[in-house]
């Protein structure tokens, strides 16, 4: 094995050695248990920045171990596992910060961390998986290691919520392991290949391909949360925030939408997913997905809730850009991986930062807020904007592209769904921004602490502030080379554009 | 002749340490009982090397005969060892280790408890071995008897009512299912003048007395390895036995009977196109849906666990109609779920045993945080769950991707929807017992600390279930030698 084998597996392993010494570790080593997490999450972010550089030069990384009889499990390391594998690396760190802020003096937090690493073990795998196989077990493992995140704080309300979220995932799992079987006994294959790997089947299985694709995409949907299989998220907001935010922005519902993009494009590719007429009512969903979300969180006066329908909607913009199935709509898909990534994980540690530091939990209590948090406030603000699609936040790019391929696919009513959602999502952002800016603060906050002359705990301030920024940068540099959109232009380009 | 003999004797006779070496510990702690939990766990320990042994000279040169003392067929005791044979001999070791440690310190400060347990646990691994093998239908009843009598003195260990009354009919079932598999073997022998397996192999007919001796063995069989709808006795004896005991109940004495029947399966009745497949099938079914239901419906861990257990047997009598069609992949899926099993079972009721130690009840509303308390112990439950309800990496995925597999290619969707099903619903009743270990309960606990030992045998026979899941090859490959599953397959056309 050579070096470039070794680095798939040390990206897999900075995550998952450190996660399990801090089982191993005594709730008092915050020192040690802090410096595992941060050295974990560095190491993991340089050998990602490594293969960013070896991919963008042509290389490939890739490793295989035997499994069963005629299948193996296997890395690879191209441009789209980069794509998510770089997001994840980056927003790991940064919710390993908040996190380590957001939790200080509370119980058990060896364990917290230890799943929490787990659960970043668990993408990384994902994004890297070169087979089906692979990402099934690396899917699952992501199933199983965030239940005790979201049942965290071991209450009744907090159990309940760990059986809905598994009702859904396993559920989903075990058609997504059905459709896989099935499709290993038609196709004999399982490895993703950039124009996928059924294209050569036999005409007469079409109806077992349609199947197959259904039962995969409801595997999937369900932790991408495409309607009505997203009931599961909006309960799992008992959890932490830092949880939330790993939930909604780098691990579970990214999975999702990130598997529904392996499977369009490397397991049937985009021509055999539209001759089978599968593409089109995979969009119509996704579009009354992010049409139902944005409506939903229009009534919600829980601000987590409200963010959690909000994280449907936008999700669905990724699947809405795989579906319409134009190389101009597939880069405003992509891109929006990355983009709805930074921006709401912005907003979820805004809201932990309100709840943590003043008890605010709800939208009617946010007046003024402004004047006692303004940097929190900035962030949340840039990070709303981009939500709505107000140029220049990364949010406004996915429309244009979006909008641009659905035009160019022929598919005008796209620009309807997107401009009534740009609408809604300005009538449930804008309240808040108007609220929290001008209205009068109240007399007293439900439940303030004061930490000195900084409106919140440092580990607090800083992630929402970078994460904002990143989401502002990744729009205004958007044509900069390594720039999120410049990197799906490759992947567009390398993968589904071929000679 | 003198040469031979010599030869087959000092060349061969490793094959039958597995054997001796539980026999001997037997012996000895019964006499020197006050010595009885060294004895035991050195005898552990001699068995586990003596099937480490063997297992690199079989991958080598394939499967292995002994004719003890020298005697062939049909007149002597004849020991066969192939792939299935030593498959079972691994997981009997692997299991039987982390039971004694477990049991060495469970047992402490209950001397009298460990000197009647340490010779029976002996006996009841020594009938065990003999029983993986033995090569003809006689010895296995012999071996099948040691085990029943052996199981059912164990089950009543733990005293008191409940154990007494579960053990009594434990045994009644027990001395029930080997009289209607003895039987069977009279009838077999009388046609064909022989107990000898391969002999029988060759000679077996569709003749009349063939059919009353298969109705007679498989539901003797059946009903010690507690298929449904047999499976009544299964859950109070399992249940109300001491904990290193449940665990060998359930993980590793039915296995045993269910051997038996496979064996005889493969090698006698499998060939003769008597179409009772999709019937052991639709049984296996029933058992998955109605065990796991009732594991859902359990308000006691330990129940809980041993309803699990009846679930899990239906899993392994899928593979009956799936390997109609051909393909071995449905045996290799069954024994890979079968060890599988023995691995998470073991360490669930260790585990359960844990918890029930620590909070003085099983009640699974009440379990009060044991994730923090007893973290290790969850731990393993938890791991343990993941094999069951197959997902991966787990040696139960594994199990139940072969069987999907073999379902899937040749499109029996029923059995596949069955597997799936299966799956889910364990899902649900392990996740309901480790929802609760994060709440707070009402009632608050009587906590008892936990001896370290007890917590890792727990959860390192959960770390082996995982760890089947991901070294695949190996065990895929010990499970080829002398192609156990050939047979069958071969004579049986569509």
């Amino acid at each position: 094995m050579t070096i470039d084998n070794w680095i798939p597996l040390l990206v897999v392993g900075s995550s998952l050695i450190p996660g399990l010494l801090i089982f191993a570790l005594a709730e008092s080593r915050v020192r040690l248990r802090t410096t595992l997490n941060l050295a974990g999450a560095l190491l993991k972010l340089a050998l990602v920045a490594t293969m960013l550089w070896g991919v963008a030069q042509g290389h490939q990384y890739q490793v295989q171990l035997a499994f069963l009889p005629g299948l193996e499990l296997g890395l690879r390391v191209g441009p789209l596992a980069l794509l998510f594998l770089t997001l994840s690396s980056l927003l790991w760190l940064v919710t390993t910060i908040y996190a380590i802020g957001y939790l200080e003096g509370s119980p058990h937090r060896s364990r917290f961390f230890g799943f929490f690493s787990l659960c970043v073990t668990a993408t990384v795998g994902i994004a890297m998986a070169a087979d089906l196989l692979t990402f099934l077990l690396f899917y699952e493992l992501l199933t199983l290691a965030t239940y005790p995140l979201v049942v965290h704080r071991g209450t009744e309300v907090a159990r309940r919520a760990g059986l809905v979220y598994l009702a859904f995932t396993i559920g989903g799992g075990a058609l997504m392991l059905l459709g896989i079987v099935w499709l290993y006994t038609l196709a004999g294959s399982l490895e993703f290949r950039p124009g996928g790997f059924v294209a050569g089947l036999d005409q007469t299985h079409r109806t077992s391909l349609i199947l197959i694709f259904v039962l995969l995409i409801a595997g999937l949907g369900v932790k991408a949360a495409l309607i009505p299989l997203h009931a599961w998220l909006p309960r799992a907001m008992v959890a932490p925030a830092p949880v939330s935010a790993l939930l909604h922005a780098v691990a579970v519902v990214k999975a999702g939408a990130f598997g529904i993009m392996r499977v369009v494009y490397e397991v049937f590719g985009v021509e055999l997913a539209a001759d089978l007429g599968v593409t089109g009512p995979l969009a119509l969903l996704a579009a009354a997905t992010i049409l139902y979300g944005s409506a939903r969180a229009l009534f919600q006066d829980d601000l987590k809730r409200r963010l959690a329908f909000s994280t449907v909607s936008q999700v669905a913009y990724i699947v809405l850009g795989v579906a319409i199935a134009s190389p101009i709509a597939t880069v405003g898909g992509l891109v929006h991986l990355v983009h709805q990534g930074l921006m709401k994980i912005t907003l979820f540690f805004c809201a932990g930062n309100l709840a943590e530091t003043l008890g605010i939990h709800r939208v009617s209590e946010m007046s003024g807020v402004a004047r006692r948090m303004p940097c929190t406030l900035v962030a949340f603000t840039v990070a709303a904007f981009g939500m709505i699609g107000v140029p220049p936040v990364a949010g406004f790019i996915t429309k244009w592209y979006l909008g641009l391929g659905a035009l160019e696919a022929g598919q005008h009513w796209v620009l309807l769904v997107l401009a009534l959602s740009s609408l809604l999502n300005a009538a449930y952002f804008l309240p808040i921004l108007h609220a929290a800016w001008f209205r009068e603060p109240p007399s007293t906050w439900p439940e303030e602490r004061v930490f000195g002359r900084r409106e919140t705990a440092r580990a607090l301030l800083w992630p929402p502030l970078i994460t904002a920024a990143a989401a502002l940068l990744a729009g205004l540099l958007a044509s900069l080379p390594f720039s999120p959109l410049e990197w799906v232009g490759l992947i567009a380009e390398r993968e589904f554009v071929r000679p | 002749m003198t040469s031979t003999l010599e030869a087959a004797l000092t060349a061969r006779s490793d094959l039958i340490a597995p054997v001796l070496a539980p026999l001997v510990g037997a012996l000895l702690s019964f006499l020197l009982r006050r010595w009885a939990m060294p004895i035991g766990l050195i005898s552990i320990i001699g068995l586990v090397l003596a099937v480490l042994m063997l297992i690199p000279e079989a991958l080598a040169t394939g499967p292995r005969w002994l004719a003890v003392g020298g005697w062939e067929a049909p007149l002597g005791i004849v020991l066969h060892a192939d792939g299935l044979s030593l498959a079972m001999l691994f997981m009997t070791a692997a299991v039987g280790l982390a039971i004694s440690l477990y049991a060495a310190v469970y047992f402490h400060d209950q001397p009298s408890r460990a000197w009647s347990f340490w010779p029976l646990w002996l006996l009841l691994l020594t009938g065990l071995n003999a029983l993986f093998l033995a090569a003809d239908i006689f010895n296995l009843y012999v071996t099948l008897e040691l085990l029943g009598l052996s199981a059912a003195a164990l089950t009543a260990l733990a005293g008191g009512a409940d154990a007494l009354v579960g053990a009594m009919r434990y045994l009644l079932v027990s001395l029930l299912g080997s009289l209607a598999y003895l039987l069977g073997v009279a009838l077999l022998y009388h046609a064909y003048g022989t107990v000898d397996l391969g002999l029988l192999a060759d000679r077996i007919a569709g003749l009349p007395a063939t059919w009353a001796a298969l109705g007679l063995m498989s539901a003797g069989l059946l009903l010690k390895t507690a298929l449904f709808p047999l499976h009544f006795w299964l859950p109070p004896a399992h249940s109300n036995a001491p904990a290193p005991v449940s665990a060998a109940l359930s993980a590793l004495v039915v296995k045993g009977s269910f051997y038996l029947w496979l064996r005889l399966w493969l090698e006698l009745f499998g060939g003769l196109g008597l179409g009772v497949e999709t019937f052991l099938g639709l049984l296996g079914a029933g058992a998955v849906i109605w065990g796991s239901l009732q594991a859902l419906r359990q308000t006691r861990l330990k129940l809980l666990v041993a309803y699990s257990t009846v679930a899990q047997i239906g899993y392994l009598f899928l593979a009956f109609p799936l390997a109609l069609g051909g393909a071995t992949t449905a045996w290799t899926g069954a024994i890979y779920l079968a060890v599988s099993h023995a691995l998470a079972k073991a360490a669930m009721f260790l585990a359960a045993g844990n918890l029930l130690r620590f909070g003085g009840h099983d009640r699974i509303a009440d379990l009060d945080r044991v994730v923090q308390r007893l973290p290790l112990s969850i731990a393993a439950f938890a791991l343990a769950g993941v094999s069951i309800m197959g997902l991966p990496p787990s040696g139960g995925f594994i199990g139940k991707w072969l069987l999907l597999e073999a379902a899937l290619s040749q499109g029996r969707w029923g059995w596949a929807l069955v597997i799936l099903l299966g799956g889910v619903l364990a899902a649900t009743y392990v996740f309901k017992v480790l929802g609760y270990a994060f709440t707070q309960s009402e009632t608050p606990h009587r906590a008892r600390p936990v001896p370290a030992v007890m917590e890792w045998a727990a959860l390192s026979l959960a770390a082996s279930a995982i760890l089947l899941g991901l070294i695949v090859a190996p065990p895929l490959a010990l499970l080829a030698i002398g192609e156990p599953f050939a047979m069958a397959t071969g004579a049986v056309g569509p």
